[in-house]
């Protein structure tokens, strides 16, 4: 029980750093700019959802893939394919972002709460 | 004329040099390495997070431990942008700091809060997907493809 909870914590460490440390790779090597190295690994996550193998990466890697941009673009691909083949053509349109409602909703309305809030610090 | 055009290569080539050597060389072992473990160890909090929660609350399913999960980090991160903690770990952890979910909370949350004195409606509402934009698009975007394109080829249940 112990042994396969530090097994998988290892695992989510190395994929989840791994995953940063080719986006920092990319940076450093190429002229590719963090907007593009995103949509890059987000479209990847949607290609893995796509054509069915994000959950059995899942399955091993857990957080490690989940909580990286990839597993953003898995899940938006995930709630779009499955509304599709639930409810048809219309569902591809909104399945995405009602699996993804959750996180975007927290984010906007606590970025505006913190805006409220707080003041731009000075650099 | 073939000659100027030369002398301006070799004004441009000396430049570059130049350039290059004042440019300060940031060690790429170093940088890789501090993305690594500040990607690895968000990863290894929301994977904390997820195990606490499903053990805490054994009757919610696999999919709202996921969204939850990922609603404690966001809101995590936007608190840390709002304090100012954020800034010192993306200042050493690079991509480790964007790539993760909280990357995209900090995007949004500093974008918002930089432009709050712009007013409420043009600074910040305004503001607020200038960086995560992008993302947010594509996803939409290519998401809706992949879902057609399944419909299209293996039809509905």
């Amino acid at each position: 029980m112990v042994w396969s909870m530090i097994g998988t914590y290892a695992t989510v460490f190395s994929v989840g750093g791994g995953l940063c440390a080719i986006a920092e790779l990319l940076i450093v090597r190429t002229k590719l700019t963090p907007a593009r190295i995103l949509v890059i690994f987000l479209i990847a996550g949607i290609i893995l959802e796509g054509v069915g193998l994000y959950d059995y990466i899942f399955d091993v890697c857990q957080a490690g893939i989940s909580v990286p941009i990839v597993g953003f673009g898995a899940s938006l691909a995930k709630g779009s394919i499955e509304a599709a083949r639930t409810t048809g053509f219309f569902g591809a349109f909104a399945g995405g972002l009602v699996r993804t409602a959750y996180g975007v909703g927290a984010a906007i309305v606590m970025s505006y709460i913190v805006t409220l809030v707080f003041n731009p610090r000075s650099k | 004329m073939s000659e100027s055009s030369n002398t301006i290569k070799q004004r441009n080539d000396r430049y570059n040099k130049y350039v290059e050597t004042v440019t300060p060389k940031t060690s790429i072992a170093k940088a890789l390495w501090h993305s690594f473990w500040i990607g690895g160890v968000t990863c290894m909090i929301g994977q904390a997070i997820g195990d606490i929660l499903a053990f805490a609350v054994p009757t919610l399913t696999v999919e709202m431990v996921a969204n939850i999960t990922s609603m404690i980090l966001i809101t995590a991160a936007i608190l840390f942008t709002g304090l100012g903690f954020y800034d010192v770990i993306a200042r050493q952890g690079g991509a480790g700091s964007f790539l993760p979910i909280t990357g995209f909370a900090n995007a949004m949350a500093s974008a918002s809060m930089e432009f709050k004195t712009e007013g409420l409606i043009f600074g910040t509402s305004v503001k607020l997907f200038s960086v995560v934009g992008p993302v947010v698009v594509n996803g939409i975007v290519w998401s809706t493809v992949a879902g057609l394109l399944n419909l299209l080829i293996l039809g509905m249940y």
